[in-house]
């Protein structure tokens, strides 16, 4: 009951929340649960045999016997630390919207919570029905929060990336559905689970590209390309990310963009071996494009939440480089990878945020000599900033060197341009970080008189009208709050950075299954549930 | 076991000094002298633990080596890589090196960042360098190495932007990580090279492994060589990519002397000594290493002729000297390059250190044009950097002597090498002398030229006293490594390459001993030659030197704008990529990509109102489609 009760205990605690009368109380009972939601999500690691390749801790009851629709739910190697992932991220944001947030604050938290809920299915869903569900209601609450609590264009940003997610996942419905009749005709019962897709064969033609395989194998990559979001389909992303408020943003790229790439493990390559294989250098030359093409253009960004963004299109490049090489390297570096950018953009849109709370404004020019004003802002932002460029000791590192790894096993050449992306990926950070930093004060940021005369320059100093602590600039270092926000982020920086193998080693069965035995792969149950009884029944 | 408990030591005393200075100590000018306790102490703990490390070694005989396995780092397939540490004949000297000069720059800094108002936040950079440093040179797979290897520079980018308030300060720290960054994914690409071909990354394991000599340009032990080499050229300020560590001159004095003098610079030299045996085994990779090497000698040494900034000449002096060493271990002679690191890292931490006594005495005062007869006023300074001249160009018995000659040596003898490249080494070395002489002349001989307003005073014996051990060294630090004509008279035995003997291979000289001789007098002549030439024109009869400007303007633009290297990078590369990215931006991305989406999403807004006409509730009208519908199928089904 375990992967239950974590999937819904953030929806019965949304809805918990309209009973409660003030704001205060909303903010505490929501941060509350999605703590509770993630100490019982620690119980996932405590059960969890890393040795097994199996899918564990199994959940199937029958919902549409007629056309071999259940609820199942279950968890592998691979979902393992996405889920992790998702129930450490939102606590974290809801913390950090805590006085960001403040209208519609019942709706707001009630969005959150239903978000989790919707994202924890999606991994953990091991029906194709069920699992489509769960993807698209994570679409409402996502739509809301950009379109409810975003910035000046967020209907606009909202309903393109409405539609953008749309369009993707109506193709995927379509290749369900088929796959669904696949399975009555080569399984003799029609059937909507994973582990019963897996075991199908469907026809591919190397040349053809109507092939059913080809086509079937397109409409799942649209939908989780649009999602990664691999170039040329990442548009919707900047505008999305600048128009979300700070949570939306780092759930967003924290948890959401993964939904792509996990698709692309979970389903879109095990399902259609041959086509991914024969198509895999279209996938690696647009991840290699992504990385250098994403790094390029967030360099010239004058927005920081935008540099941000658009750093993501080519960390994501990483993971689907690292997933097509079909090696050990390159998928667990992908998949760690995807860890990493939850953590480390995530804590950059926290940080972007932090300081669009206290000014008002992300434009890069405006800032400058940060690092004296603001010294904790300053190292929180620098060891992220580590992070995002893959210095070795930063959980960065282990992703990006597993991937490139994987990456040069498979062709030298495209491994050779992807290596660039280390250097571009230092430009951009490092240019953004010395604009905003060092140099003199900006336009928004206070003058800070040097501490170095000592009791001279203070007594020079407090003749000034505004030099006293009561009067506080606008601009000023992390709270308490802020600093119990950022300090789980960066610890794990460096913890998946200096001990990866805690990490990888759950998650080395999985990989290795699916390395291996890839074009026949075939995921069984760890455990006394069995899929066939199931559908069977009626 | 105590060996572990040692490296241990070792490495974790300056990471809690990093630790302790850069949390719990405050950031104010009043406890500079306690964050610069912290310090030196952690770095003077860590000195204790290299020498009882180095002494064990000693003792242990031939072939040793310290072996310590902390924990498993990295896992995945085939690939392993452990937090483990090695120490040997090699990693024996460096560390050393690192920490004994570590220290004395340590203790320096104390009394030369003494009116710093966050001393606590620099001793706990300079601690973490030491750390990684120590890192590199013991971890013991190339991962390992590559985590010191990227950490020193991370440590170097913040010491180089230590004063971030100057944008030009913390733009140079940008371009030394951007730059490096372009040596360390080279890096990358060579440990991948070796990893998928030998299916191992840990020395102890390659080491073992033999390397057939390979020819051409397309073999994988080459490309892998090669790569790292592109790595070795980043971190060591090489041709293409030396250009980071002039500007690297803008952070505190006591960084270029530690980082960009003695110790990280000289990591990429390390590098291809501890992996000779791989090198040797692709002899494209050593004539490659040995040309750059000779090159950037003689390129950084013309540059160096007509700087004005004394920091500046002492850093193309460095890029120069850096380059004999790769010379010298291009050719074959790893322990003779290996033996230039080690007496570098004496003189010109000296001379760095010297310099920066004159900064500090001189109250921020860099052109050595305002400096002059500095002799008198500081003494001390003067008498230590002297000898640290001596040893630079190479005055016989000076540590400088030994090592530069035993390089020119093998550059001519090896079979390897060829008359060329030792005719580089000698011109690169008459080079040295003269701008070495013009900058001692500069700033310490002739009359002062100091502004009346300029209180000059000699340094404290924190600063000095780090210089008289230096000093010292310049000159008795060459004494362990006689070459063998010249020891050989005197019963010397050469006990550095003795020392070295089993972990290096050495490719052999060949050359005969009247040869070795006369090259040896002609590079001592020529240098002295011009190290007159530099004495007469700047401090005997400087008046004749406009007229010489004046005829060789065009030579002395070129030269004393370092022939523009900067400039043409930043058209040639930085500017058109940012240009680039602009309009990838503006027009890719914002006029053809997303314009592209809305194209479709029009396609299908516009299809879907044309549909919106056709269903206007007329049963008549349906009735019509209906048919319609019906003859399409049909006839559908007809035509197959």
């Amino acid at each position: 009951m375990i992967l239950t009760t974590i999937v819904f205990l953030p929806l019965v605690g949304a809805l918990l929340l309209f009973l409660l009368p003030s704001d205060k109380f909303v903010r505490i009972l929501a941060f509350i649960i999605a703590v509770v939601e993630f100490v019982f999500s620690l119980g996932i690691l405590e059960k969890f045999d890393g040795a097994s390749a199996q899918l564990q801790l199994v959940e199937i009851i029958p919902w549409i016997p007629q056309f071999g629709i259940n609820y199942f739910i279950g968890v592998d190697g691979i979902s393992l630390w996405l889920i992790l992932l998702t129930t450490f991220l939102t606590p974290i944001t809801i913390l950090a919207s805590w006085k960001a947030i403040d209208k519609k604050v019942k709706s707001f938290h009630f969005c959150m919570l239903l978000l989790e809920t919707a994202m924890l299915g999606t991994f953990l869903a091991m029906d194709a029905i069920l699992f489509y569900s769960f993807w698209e209601l994570m679409l409402i609450p996502m739509y809301l929060l950009i379109g409810v609590w975003g910035g000046d264009r967020r209907i606009y940003a909202s309903v393109k990336f409405f539609i953008y997610t749309m369009v993707g996942s109506v193709f995927m419905l379509v290749a369900i559905i088929a796959l669904m009749y696949y399975a009555k005709a080569q399984l003799g019962v029609i059937s909507a689970s994973f582990l019963d897709f897996y075991k199908l064969k469907v026809p591919f033609e190397a040349n053809n590209y109507l092939s059913p395989q080809t086509l079937m194998f397109f409409a799942f990559a649209l939908a989780f390309a649009i999602k990664v979001p691999m170039f040329p389909l990442h548009t919707w992303l900047p505008d999305a990310h600048v128009q979300a408020p700070t949570p939306g943003s780092v759930i967003l790229a924290g948890v959401l963009l993964k939904m792509g790439t996990y698709g692309f493990l979970r389903l879109a390559i095990p399902l259609f071996p041959e086509a991914s294989e024969y198509f895999a250098l279209i996938f690696i030359g647009l991840a290699v494009f992504g990385i250098i093409y994403g790094a390029l253009v967030a360099m010239v960004q004058p927005d920081m939440k935008k540099l941000v963004a658009y750093s993501s299109v080519s960390h994501l490049g990483y993971v689907i480089l690292g997933l097509f090489t079909f090696n050990v390297y390159g998928v667990s570096g992908g998949l760690y990878q995807m860890l990493n950018h939850g953590i480390s953009t995530g804590a950059l849109f926290l940080l972007v945020g932090m300081i669009y709370e206290r000014t008002h404004s992300r434009e890069i020019s405006k800032y400058g000599g940060l690092a004296k004003a603001l010294p904790l802002f300053t190292v929180a932002f620098f060891i992220t900033t580590l992070s995002s460029i893959a210095v070795p000791g930063t959980n960065g590192f282990i992703g990006e060197f597993l991937i490139l790894l994987g990456a040069f096993q498979r062709s030298k050449i495209l491994a050779g341009i992807a290596v660039t992306g280390v250097i571009w990926g230092a430009v951009y950070m490092l240019w953004m970080f010395k604009r905003v930093f060092f140099g003199s004060a900006g336009e928004l940021v206070p003058e800070i008189a040097d501490d170095s005369h000592g009791d001279h320059s203070h007594d020079h100093k407090s003749k000034g009208e505004d030099s006293h602590k009561d009067h506080k600039h606008p601009l000023f270092d992390l709270d308490f709050r802020e600093i119990a926000v950022m300090v789980p982020m960066l610890v794990f920086v460096f913890w998946m950075g200096l001990f990866p193998n805690q990490f990888l080693d759950k998650s080395k069965a999985s990989i290795d299954y699916f390395v291996q035995n890839r074009t026949s792969y075939h995921l069984t149950i760890k455990g006394d549930v069995d899929t066939s009884n199931a559908i069977a029944q009626k | 076991m105590t060996n572990d408990i040692l490296i241990a030591v070792l490495l974790l005393s300056p990471l809690s000094g990093f630790l302790i200075n850069g949390v719990f100590v405050k950031q104010n000018n009043r406890h500079s002298v306690l964050a610069g306790g912290i310090a030196t102490l952690a770095s003077g703990i860590s000195f204790l633990c290299a020498l009882v490390l180095f002494l064990t070694l000693t003792h242990q005989g031939e072939e040793s080596a310290i072996h310590t396995a902390f924990l498993h780092w990295l896992n995945v397939g085939g690939f392993k890589a452990d937090i483990a540490f090695n120490v040997d004949p090699i990693s024996g000297i460096m560390i050393l090196i690192i920490t004994g000069v570590g220290s004395l720059i340590h203790l320096y800094s104390v009394g030369y960042m003494s009116h710093d108002p966050k001393p606590a936040k620099f001793f706990s950079y300079l601690n973490l360098f030491l750390f990684n440093m120590l890192v590199l040179v013991l971890g013991d797979n190339l991962l390992l190495m590559f985590v010191g290897w990227e950490g020193v520079g991370l440590c170097s980018y913040l010491l180089i932007g230590f004063w971030y308030e100057d944008p030009e300060k913390a733009a140079a720290g940008m371009k030394a990580f951007v730059v490096n960054r372009i040596g360390d994914a080279g890096f990358l690409l060579g440990l991948f090279m070796i990893f998928l071909n030998f299916h191992s990354v840990e020395f102890h394991e390659l080491s073992k492994m033999t390397f057939t000599p390979e020819a051409g340009f397309w073999g994988p032990i080459t490309i892998a060589t090669l790569c790292l080499f592109i790595g070795a050229t980043g971190k060591s300020a090489q041709i293409p990519l030396f250009v980071w560590l002039p500007d690297a001159m803008a952070g505190p004095t006591p960084v270029s002397a530690l980082i960009h003098a003695a110790t990280m610079v000289t990591a990429g030299i390390y590098m291809i000594v501890r992996l000779n045996f791989i090198f040797v085994a692709a002899p494209t990779t050593m004539g490659v290493i040995a040309v750059v090497g000779a090159a950037t000698a003689l390129f950084a040494a013309s540059i160096g002729l007509f700087q004005n900034d004394i920091k500046k000449i002492l850093a193309y002096s460095t890029v120069s000297q850096l380059g004999y060493m790769f010379l010298g271990v291009g050719v074959g002679a790893f322990s003779a390059g290996f033996f230039h690191l080690m007496t570098h890292a004496f003189f010109k931490a000296l001379m760095f250190l010297g310099a920066g006594s004159v900064i500090h005495g001189m109250h921020h005062e860099q052109d050595v044009r305002k400096m002059g007869g500095l002799r008198k006023k500081m003494p001390v300074t003067y008498y230590t950097f002297l000898m640290g001249w001596l040893a630079i160009i190479g005055t016989p018995m000076f540590s400088g002597f030994f090592s530069k000659d035993e390089i020119l040596w093998r550059a001519y003898s090896s079979p390897l090498g060829s008359k060329t490249l030792w005719l580089c080494g000698v011109a690169g070395a008459v080079m040295t002398a003269f701008y070495m002489t013009r900058l001692m002349a500069l700033t310490f001989w002739g009359e002062s030229r100091v502004d009346k307003s300029v209180k000059v005073h000699e340094s404290p014996l924190t600063m000095t006293l780090p210089l008289m051990v230096l000093a010292v060294l310049s000159l008795v630090g060459g004494w362990v490594g006689i070459p063998h004509t010249m020891g050989s008279i005197a019963g010397v035995p050469n006990i550095f390459e003795e020392w070295l003997h089993h972990s290096v291979h050495d490719v052999e000289a060949l050359g005969s001993v009247i040869e070795e001789w006369s090259t040896m007098g002609i590079s001592v002549a020529l240098a002295a030659l011009s190290a007159t030439l530099a004495y007469t024109l700047y401090v005997r009869s400087p008046e004749i030197i406009p007229g010489l400007m004046a005829r060789f303007r065009v030579l002395h633009n070129l030269i004393s704008n370092k022939y523009y290297v900067d400039e043409a990078y930043f058209k040639i590369i930085v500017d058109p990529i940012v240009m680039m990215s602009r309009g990838l931006w503006a027009y890719l991305d914002v006029r053809v990509v997303d314009r592209t989406t809305y194209l479709l999403t029009d396609v299908v807004r516009g299809t879907g109102a044309n549909l919106r006409l056709m269903v206007n509730g007329n049963v008549q009208q349906y009735a019509v489609y209906i048919v319609f519908g019906i003859i399409l199928t049909l006839s559908f089904l007809f035509m197959r």
